[in-house]
């Protein structure tokens, strides 16, 4: 900003720069209050959330098994982490492998690299809706895994698999060819290169669109009602129908009679999701500060 | 595939089968696809063409007990809600990218972007559950519309919602535009805020564009929180004070029960929303190829 600093000018000559021209004022003033709605909104919003739902947080919420009574939201929460952890198991090293051949493998010019780009970038807007219906029609019934947690995990890797696809992709491109060639000049073949010398460096990038396709599960409901269905304990198996934290809420308030304790899942929702953007803003910040 | 494979030597044959097995699961996104129009459109198709496309896509009747499946005032209402929310979440959103980038102060910046990225991670079930709690009551009282839930509201809604998305590309469109276009306005005299709105912001257009239509592809893709404060009538709306139901409101809404033709029309419902969004995804990799 050295432009700037040439014309440092006191508050009451930018005050009397502006009344001679009233519609940089009105610039200014627009774009202000529009970034000011914004944080009032957001602040608003997780407020409100806090305030309303802090009070509802019981211990019964957090009762081991699921009745009418508690509405305990622990299976939802457990569910949580099962389908979680499922999904990325599945979607990870699929994702990972398509980048590192989409970067590392495929020649300038390659038909597939643009197809798979064309088709990801597809999946990416397809909204979740219909990824539940899709679950539902292909896994449910097609394949005749019923509501169950697996038809649920299988739905949502299809889903994260794209972000998981391009943050790799991006991280692979941002280590740096010397890297490669060294390792290529030492003697190393293309898949020692790829997994020792390529991959390491680009771990926080890959995690961090890990940490976000988390927040992607964690928060979906639409792809999860028709695919794992509503079932509100924990199931003993894969094949067995379980709800998880955001379906458990939607549950409740399709209900109506559950308010308050939809106040507090909406609360311990609110948490995971700062919790999942603070990690992956703390690794974002590691991966530029790495780069400098 | 140009490596040929050579038999009797371990380190070649693992490096031929990884390259292979890389572009096994770079396919994956391709089958997903293919996967996914397939089973969408075998099954919806045969409804629409049973019902008759024109019946179908404008009879404005949607009473499943009588057979009468007319999906216009669904196909009009997500129309109504996502041009409401584009109205309200664009300038908003714009303005609010063009201050981040240009007018914020660094430490200011340092606390407003992990805001905005909060923003983009908070469930869609948490802003539906904040739709139905606050801005539904308040309608209802500023309005005096009784119930509160109808086009308005839903288009406030989704109008926070697809803010983040606004904002995070405008934002890094913004910040693409070469520093020369600012400084050539500054020394042309022109002031800081006429620098930014008519030199570096028709040189981001396209970029923004792509970020408006990403807003569009989440905002009529939206299927629960939207269900919460819509109203969900199957009528053609009068007035943006009348409640309104959209195409994936309306299969939240009945999947759960509908059997037989009733659930085959909500899936051919989910099959026209699943073509609007091809469309979306279609002009947004046309801007983006035109952006270079």
């Amino acid at each position: 900003m050295e432009v700037q600093a040439i014309n440092r000018e006191s508050r009451r000559e930018r005050w009397q720069a502006y009344r001679h021209r009233p519609l940089s004022l009105l610039l200014r003033l627009a774009v202000t209050l529009s970034a000011a709605i914004t944080v009032f909104v957001l602040i608003a919003l997780v407020a409100y959330i806090l305030i309303k739902g802090i009070p509802n947080l019981k211990p019964s919420l957090f009762a081991w098994k699921y009745t009418t009574e508690n509405v305990s939201m622990l299976p939802a929460i457990i569910n949580t982490i099962t389908m979680t952890v499922l999904s990325l198991l599945m979607a990870v090293p699929v994702g990972v492998c398509s980048a590192i051949y989409l970067v590392e493998y495929a020649k300038r010019g390659n038909k597939l690299v643009s197809l798979v780009r064309v088709t990801a970038e597809t999946l990416q807007g397809i909204p979740s809706i219909v990824y539940g219906l899709f679950g539902y029609l292909f896994l449910v019934i097609a394949c005749g895994f019923g509501y169950s947690l697996l038809s649920g995990a299988i739905t949502l890797a299809i889903m994260i698999l794209p972000l998981i696809l391009r943050t790799t992709e991006e991280a692979l491109k941002a280590v740096p060819d010397s890297y490669r060639e060294g390792s290529f000049g030492l003697g190393a073949g293309r898949l020692r290169t790829v997994f020792r010398i390529v991959l390491p460096s680009a771990v926080p990038g890959i995690l961090s669109g890990v940490i976000l396709a988390i927040g992607r599960i964690v928060g979906e409901t639409a792809a999860l009602i028709y695919t794992s269905g509503t079932v509100a304990g924990v199931p003993t198996s894969l094949m067995g129908s379980g709800r998880t934290l955001a379906v458990h809420m939607y549950a409740l308030l399709s209900n109506g009679l559950y308010t308050e304790q939809a106040y507090a899942t909406a609360v311990v929702l609110l948490v995971m999701v700062v919790g999942i953007n603070a990690l992956s803003g703390w690794l974002a910040k590691k991966v530029t500060a790495k780069q400098r | 595939m140009t490596q040929k494979k050579r038999a009797g030597h371990p380190a070649k044959a693992r490096e031929t089968l990884m390259h292979i097995v890389f572009l096994l699961t770079a396919c994956i996104s391709i089958i997903a696809v293919v996967l996914i129009c397939v089973f969408m459109f075998a099954n919806g198709l045969p409804t629409i063409a049973k019902i008759g496309p024109a019946n179908f896509l404008l009879g404005t009747t949607w009473k499943p007990l009588n057979d009468l499946y007319g999906i216009l005032p669904m196909i009009v209402g997500s129309l109504y809600v996502t041009a409401g929310a584009i109205l309200i979440g664009v300038p908003i959103g714009i303005l609010c990218a063009v201050y981040l980038a240009r007018f914020c102060p660094k430490q200011l910046y340092a606390v407003l972007k992990p805001l905005i990225d909060l923003l983009a991670g908070i469930p869609s079930i948490v802003y539906g559950f904040f739709g139905l709690v606050v801005i539904v009551p308040l309608i209802q009282q500023l309005t005096g519309a009784s119930g509160g839930k109808n086009i308005l509201t839903a288009s406030i809604m989704l109008g926070i919602m697809i803010l983040p998305t606004i904002i995070s590309v405008s934002e890094s469109a913004i910040r693409a535009v070469p520093e020369s276009y600012y400084e050539g306005a500054l020394a042309l005299g022109a002031t800081h805020e006429r620098s930014v709105f008519f030199a570096v912001l028709p040189a981001a257009k396209s970029g923004i564009l792509a970020g408006v239509i990403l807003g569009v592809g989440r905002a009529i893709g939206e299927a629960t929180a939207v269900k919460m404060v819509a109203g969900n009538q199957a009528i053609l709306p009068d007035s943006i004070l009348s409640g309104v139901r959209t195409l994936t409101s309306n299969i939240v809404v009945e999947m759960g029960y509908a059997e037989g033709m009733h659930r085959e029309a909500l899936i051919a419902t989910a099959v026209v929303l699943f073509v609007f969004v091809l469309i979306i995804n279609l002009a947004f990799s046309a801007i983006k190829k035109k952006e270079g």
